[in-house]
């Protein structure tokens, strides 16, 4: 009983601030979410990418601790990186921090949102729901359009501002 | 006397080094291309089940590419790059031949692999094996992999990322960096197949 009015108020205090979206941006408190992003997956492929790019602009520092899609088993937040010519990708077991009035991007080759295990294959033009945990500004749900297999950036005209 | 016995066993010597030296900078030429860059022996599994070998690389010019399904990015993006090449070159490329030699050999069975590559083309072949036969490839071609442990239980590989071309005698002729634009891929593309 006692557990579940904690669970509950912990759910209370985790949607205290609203998102809203405008012009393709999603706001939630000091925290504009823009340029929401996945990429086509080939066939077989257990695993995908998600990329957007996170503006902070509260003056003090936040954190994305998690993420969770009802598209795969699990979603991890990964940091990608070329050395010399091999790919390396680590999990950020922390999260991935903010700092107070600065933008952090998500991008192919870089930080981006594992899906692994996927229900199904990410198909051009469908969109994928993810939501998104912060450690100060809450919780929001997103959609990511798919794009192609190969896509680098979301379309233009859905500009952080 | 003396002194005309020890130049002569001086003269023998530097005969030797010099016969020495010749020989064995014969054996290393003969050596050089037979254990050079891309040559080994090892036994594979192509995606359809088929027992391959070194000899797949014989006959028609390759573009050679290592890495896994579960890769989120470098191996798709590839894929899809690849595809790219191949709708480029059209007619001009009807003799290249593309393979995906899995570095994750215990999750790609040639059944995933086989639906993974067909999506790129049907010039494109999957090849699987047991690890220790992927560690001879892998070797063979300079190329690295790592599995690294993620939450769960689960796994990532780090890996190299280049394609390497082959000509039509299976012999090393250059690479292409991950996401080398598409014009020089296509260059160097254009420059293998003129050479094979
Ligand atoms: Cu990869």
């Amino acid at each position: 009983m006692i557990r579940t009015l904690r669970a509950a108020l912990a759910a209370a205090i985790l949607i205290v601030t609203p998102a809203f979206a405008h012009n393709g941006v999603t706001h939630l408190g000091a925290i504009n979410i823009s340029l929401p992003f996945t990429r086509a997956t080939l066939p077989n492929a257990p695993v995908g990418g998600g990329f957007l790019t996170i503006e902070n602009e509260g003056p003090e520092a936040d954190r994305l601790i998690s993420a969770s899609s009802p598209a795969s088993d699990v979603v991890q937040i990964h940091e990608m990186a070329m050395e010399g010519d091999v790919m390396k990708m680590r999990q950020l077991a922390d999260g991935l921090e903010l700092p107070a009035g600065e933008t952090v991007v998500l991008a192919p080759g870089g930080y981006h949102l594992m899906f692994m295990g996927l229900k199904r294959a990410f198909v051009e033009g469908e969109t994928v729901p993810v939501t998104l945990v912060f450690e100060k500004a809450g919780t929001v749900e997103l959609a990511l359009p798919v794009l192609d297999a190969a896509a680098d950036e979301a379309p233009a005209g859905e500009h952080a501002h | 006397m003396a002194g005309i016995r020890s130049l002569r066993i001086g003269l023998w010597i530097v005969v030797a080094v010099v016969a020495l030296a010749a020989g064995g900078g014969a054996l290393f030429l003969r050596q050089g291309p037979a254990d050079g860059f891309g040559k080994g022996t090892y036994s594979l599994v192509d995606q359809n089940g088929k027992a391959v070998d070194q000899a797949l690389f014989a006959g028609h010019p390759s573009a050679l590419f290592f890495g896994f399904t579960h890769c989120p990015e470098v191996c798709p993006t590839t894929m899809a790059e690849m595809s790219g090449w191949f709708e480029a070159l059209g007619e001009d490329g009807k003799d290249l031949r593309a393979y995906f030699v899995s570095i994750d050999p215990e999750r790609d069975t040639p059944d995933i692999l086989g639906d993974y590559v067909s999506w790129v083309s049907d010039r494109i072949t999957g090849v699987t094996g047991t690890p220790e036969e992927i560690d001879k490839i892998a070797k063979a071609w300079g190329v690295y992999y790592k599995r690294v442990p993620l939450e769960g239980g689960d796994y990532t590989m780090d890996h190299t990322a280049s394609v390497f071309l082959l000509d039509a005698a299976g012999e090393f002729q250059g690479t292409i960096a991950y996401r080398e634009d598409q014009a020089t891929a296509l260059g160097k593309l254009r420059n293998l197949l003129g050479k094979s």
